[in-house]
């Protein structure tokens, strides 16, 4: 008999299964229920968008497109980013497509990491990094972000997590859960403690364009990290097309040079028709954008109200599309939270703790859902505290 | 204004105090301000959207392209209203280009509506010509689709 647990690679053992399969399961055999649990656009890809993926595939172009991608979309690329967020990036040497923002985030990490090497994590955050940078050899280092912080990286809470080894942080902002962003003064205080040593900048700015407020800064927009930073950024927030799996990789010509052959070989090229539909998503789809950024922003106002009007604290988030309230005045864990809550109310949302630690004492709710979800939502929650109290 | 005008298009179900929440505003100054749109007849109604092919109901629907000769003084207003008091009449429009009034009629069926043509619209002094198109399937209307597409397969995915 094979003895599949011995054959198996030792780093994807340790791998931890994400936590809330279990919500899914529950789900599955529910009738009525609301989930406002997975973190993605409720539209559909804008029409202009999707028809130019159509035409595509009417005028054949089927076939591979060159590893970094369709030139014409490095280029749309080069200009989308200098036009909405000021970064300049040259389309032959400094972007490559990629299969989401996913594989770029994978391909930054691999690409910078030796065994032992560490990457700096702020948690709560997205569940990929710490992942990933095992996989990669490396050692993820978790650095907990604080509500009383608006959930951002201070350079305090930077500079105690640096060591000699460390090879990489990690900035997910705007983020996901906590909807906390970093503003420019926050990075010019990393740029402070960067400063002088060789480590790099992952910075993941998939919800970019979803901000409110104020407009999203990058760390590659100062000029002190610009060198040091790797942007990732993609279409699937902005543009409402998650399931085209497109993403890009900006950053230093030297490094994408070498990052390009794991993709080479890994992925060989982005899907096509997808990547022929992202070019009429740069050049006409700013007017979506906007769009679809304002309605978040409504259901945004909504949720916030709705839920410190039932008297649960909750940081008000300036980017992305998710809610991060505190359930500690409830008396429950995250977990038993999302379970009792899911159990006896029939709305999903999910654990704090599937996000890392500090995530303990904290749930995300996704309003990336309609009106009608979200206020049903919210009754169900009131009654639902009403009867723990 | 405009902001809750929109939201109200988009759902006039909106309650003030979601109307509210969303914009920002508070709730006092939301109800006033639809209050104000109703009072100068900026918010004309509120109506539900429904597709009567679903329904047991027969309902038939015709646009139909009305040329007349403008009055005097009047011009076209006059005859305009001649037309759209009629119960039948869902919308009137005045047009550009070779044609004058749209007129979107329904009735039980195309027996009721053509009689409306023949013995109502027609006759009406001025009214030059009629052509009557029935409307055979009615796939978006106010921005929504009627046609409802079969939902992606379940998932299980953490993102």
């Amino acid at each position: 008999m094979m003895d599949y647990d011995n054959i198996m690679s030792k780093n994807v053992k340790t791998l931890k299964p994400s936590g809330i399969r279990k919500f899914f399961d529950i789900l599955d055999n529910m009738t009525d229920a609301i989930s406002l649990g997975i973190g993605e656009p409720d539209f559909v890809t804008p029409w202009h968008i999707r028809e130019a993926g159509v035409y595509s595939l009417e005028q054949g172009y089927t076939k591979y497109t060159s590893n970094a991608g369709l030139s014409r979309l490095r280029a749309a690329i080069s200009e989308y980013l200098d036009r909405r967020f000021g970064l300049r990036y040259d389309p032959n040497g400094q972007i490559f497509v990629t299969v989401g923002g996913s594989e770029a985030i994978d391909l930054c990490i691999r690409s910078v990491l030796n065994a032992g090497d560490e990457v700096i994590i702020p948690v709560p955050s997205f569940v990929c990094y710490g992942p990933l940078v095992t996989m990669a050899n490396g050692v993820p280092v978790y650095v907990e972000t604080k509500a009383e912080n608006e959930f951002k990286l201070t350079a305090d809470e930077l500079r105690a997590a640096i060591t000699p080894s460390t090879k990489l942080v990690v900035l997910p902002f705007p983020n996901n859960p906590t909807g906390g962003i970093m503003e420019r003064e926050d990075l010019e205080a990393i740029a402070e403690v960067l400063k002088d040593t060789d480590i790099m900048v992952l910075s993941d700015e998939i919800y970019a364009e979803l901000t409110y407020g104020q407009k999203h800064v990058s760390p590659a927009n100062l000029p002190e990290l610009y060198d040091r930073t790797l942007v990732v950024n993609g279409f699937s927030k902005a543009y409402a097309m998650t399931g085209w799996r497109l993403g890009y990789v900006c950053g230093p010509a030297p490094l994408l040079k070498q990052m390009l052959k794991i993709h080479q070989y890994g992925i060989m090229s982005a899907p096509t028709t997808s990547q022929y539909a992202a070019v009429e998503a740069l050049k006409n789809g700013d007017g979506d954008i906007e769009m679809m950024r304002d309605s978040y922003d409504r259901r945004r106002r909504l949720l916030l109200k709705g839920l410190r009007d039932l008297g649960l604290e909750c940081f008000e988030p300036r980017g992305a599309f998710y809610m991060f309230p505190s359930i500690k005045s409830s008396g429950l864990s995250s977990d038993e939270f999302c379970t009792r809550f899911l159990r006896e109310e029939k709305v999903a949302v999910i654990p704090g703790t599937a996000f890392g630690e500090g995530g303990e004492g904290f749930v995300r709710i996704c309003y990336a859902s309609s009106v009608q979800n979200i206020e049903t939502a919210l009754e169900r929650m009131d009654g639902f505290l009403k009867r723990l109290r | 204004m405009n902001e809750i005008l929109k939201l109200l298009e988009e759902d006039s179900r909106y309650t003030p105090h979601e109307i509210a929440a969303m914009t920002g505003k508070d709730e006092e100054y939301v109800r006033d301000t639809v209050k104000r749109c109703e009072d100068e007849h900026i918010i004309n109604g509120y109506t539900a959207l429904i597709d009567w092919d679903r329904t047991s109901e027969e309902a038939v629907t015709a646009f139909i392209e009305v040329k007349i000769t403008p009055q005097r003084d009047d011009g076209y207003d006059r005859i305009a209203r001649r037309i759209y008091q009629y119960e039948e009449v869902e919308s009137l429009y005045l047009m550009s280009g070779s044609f004058d009034f749209s007129v979107i009629v329904t009735g039980k069926s195309l027996r009721e509506v053509s009689r409306f043509v023949a013995e109502k619209l027609a006759p009406i002094e001025g009214v030059i010509s009629t052509a009557t198109h029935f409307i055979m399937k009615r796939y978006k209307d106010k921005h929504r689709a009627f046609i409802v597409e079969p939902e992606q397969e379940e998932r299980t995915l953490f993102v």
